[in-house]
């Protein structure tokens, strides 16, 4: 009796997902805030809330996570990465510095406490490299001249991550100011060294992970992110981050093998934890905090705009590209999510998720929205000038 | 001219350069594959106004359709240039020896000294054709080397 309310349940949300994405898809939208809304809406408090599943979408949700980061990590090579941090390292810097800002004062200014402070510095931080993708490649700016520059500073911000996730980890679990040093410590450290395996002995990891079989191939990538995984949650690093190095450390046709392989995998469970965040977060405690999470998008817009034109601008971009470099950058999506739901985990504040959820769905709806909106505009500016 | 390389990270590589004429043009080749032709925006340098998306057969014929002539050419002028230096087209026809044979079997530079260069098939240029290359009945095979060598080559064609 038990299982089938289970699949009922489950059958249900997958299936309004997918409705929703078709739906996101025709308008030409991220599906993530329609996957956010519908977990809000099936939440406590919601519309139609959700009891016998709510245990497997906890679970589903961590995997979403863990795929997340995995993929993300099969996107780059050490090369790349290595290249992209010497050419990048001051944009880079302007970025985290801009725009960790907004989310660290506004944490501090509602007397939060600095755990919060951090964990509002990075969801404000992050740009989602998944929906500024899909739109330098919707609206065919993957040619243009300034989208190197963009590029660059999303590896930048993915790997600042790869050492920020351990540290907010670190935090959130911290005791003594002492302990939570020494635990910080262990994380960094283990960090370092996984990251020095992955570009120095990735050769070897790949030996052992490749197989002509995409069965065996599917299996060695999984089990082996999901045991670092393991492996870095035991020693206080995020399990997404171990998955992240995972990914790093396989690179050419067997990264786009295994990419290929678990992109399915990854969406499904990916969707899932979109629920599962909007599923934690009480849907009427939104409304309090709506109008400060778009006072905090609109200020991340400019700071993100600023981001753009100052990198965009030491590249040698002219005017137009400056101001594209910008706008690419302001879309947020997983990657805050994944920080306020950790934050969420932790309990650091009530009201940390929700502001979390409404700052993610503006700007991962409005994000797209402007570039699509603002190209004209650039374009006639570009003509006069 | 020159052409200038930028690495996409996540994407793959971008080639752009800058023609006489002050328009410029790139191509993003993707990791999957996919080659796009960019093709900028000349009131605003930086936007790709077009991108034709092209999948790997399409990519090749684009690449024969704008290198096939350019063999050729370069091909006349390395004759003009060169004194003593002879570019020949030598026809394979039906019932020669190599007709379906691959090209290492005739051991063209070890036995004569002369280079085959190119192989002309239905309008399409394979410029320097591996060994394993095997000839067809109606090619053209172009050959580079002194007037002794390439004649020689000429006879190991027609008769073994």
């Amino acid at each position: 009796m038990h299982t089938a309310i289970l699949f009922l349940e489950l059958g249900a949300v997958l299936l309004g997902l997918g409705i929703l994405g078709a739906l996101a898809m025709r308008v030409g939208i991220s599906p993530i805030p329609l996957y956010l809304l519908a977990g809000l809406a099936f939440g406590q408090g919601g519309i139609l809330p959700l009891a016998t599943s709510e245990e497997f979408i906890s679970v589903g949700a961590e995997l979403g996570v863990i795929l997340l980061l995995l993929t993300l990590g099969l996107e780059y090579n050490a090369d790349e990465l290595v290249t992209s941090l010497k050419g990048n390292a001051r944009a880079g810097v302007v970025d985290l510095v801009l725009n960790a800002a907004p989310g660290a004062i506004a944490a501090l200014l509602l007397d939060w406490g600095p755990v919060a402070a951090v964990a509002m510095a990075g969801v404000t931080y992050a740009t989602s490299s998944g929906i500024t993708a899909k739109v330098l490649s919707d609206l065919g700016w993957i040619g243009n001249r300034e989208t190197p520059v963009v590029l660059s500073l999303l590896v930048f911000e993915d790997l600042t991550m790869a050492v920020y996730l351990p540290i907010l980890t670190a935090l959130l679990a911290g005791v003594s100011f002492v302990g939570g040093a020494v635990t910080v410590g262990i994380a960094l450290a283990t960090v370092s060294v996984v990251l020095l395996v992955a570009l120095r002995y990735g050769r070897f990891i790949e030996a052992f992970v490749s197989s002509p079989n995409s069965e065996v191939l599917l299996l060695k990538v999984v089990g082996l992110a999901l045991l670092v995984a393991g492996v870095a949650q035991q020693l206080q690093v995020s399990a997404a981050v171990g998955a992240f190095l995972v990914g790093i450390a396989l690179s050419g046709e067997l990264a786009e093998d295994a990419h290929a392989l678990l992109t399915p995998l990854r969406d499904l469970f990916a969707a899932v934890f979109f629920v599962f965040f909007g599923l934690q977060t009480d849907p009427t405690k939104i409304g309090p905090v709506a109008g400060l999470a778009a006072l905090l998008a609109v200020v991340s817009m400019i700071t993100k705009l600023l981001t753009g034109v100052y990198a965009a601008r030491r590249a040698g971009i002219a005017k137009a590209g400056q101001a594209r470099a910008g706008i690419s950058l302001i879309p947020r999506g997983e990657f805050n999510i994944v920080i306020a739901g950790l934050a969420v985990a932790a309990g650091v504040h009530p009201d940390l998720g929700p502001l979390a959820a409404a700052y993610v769905l503006i700007l991962a709806m409005f994000g797209p929205l402007a570039a699509r909106l603002v190209q004209p505009f650039i374009t006639a500016i570009a003509k006069r000038t | 001219m020159e052409v200038e390389q930028t690495a996409l990270p996540g994407i793959g590589l971008r080639h752009e350069f800058t023609t006489r004429s002050g328009r410029r043009i790139g191509i993003v080749s993707h990791r999957t594959g996919r080659r796009d032709l960019v093709i900028y925006d000349p009131d605003d340098p930086d936007r790709a106004c077009e991108t034709v998306k092209l999948n790997d057969e399409e990519a090749d014929a684009l690449c024969e359709l704008l290198g096939a002539p350019r063999i050729v050419q370069r091909l006349n002028a390395l004759h003009r240039e060169v004194e003593g230096l002879v570019s020949l087209q030598l026809p394979i026809l039906p019932g020669t020896p190599y007709d379906g044979r691959p090209m290492g079997d005739a051991r063209v530079r070890t036995r004569t000294g002369a280079s085959i260069v190119a192989v002309v098939r239905g309008g399409q240029v394979f410029a320097s054709p591996g060994p394993d290359f095997a000839f067809a009945d109606g090619d053209v095979v172009v050959v580079v080397g002194s007037p002794e060598s390439t004649a020689a080559v000429a006879d190991i064609l027609t008769n073994g």
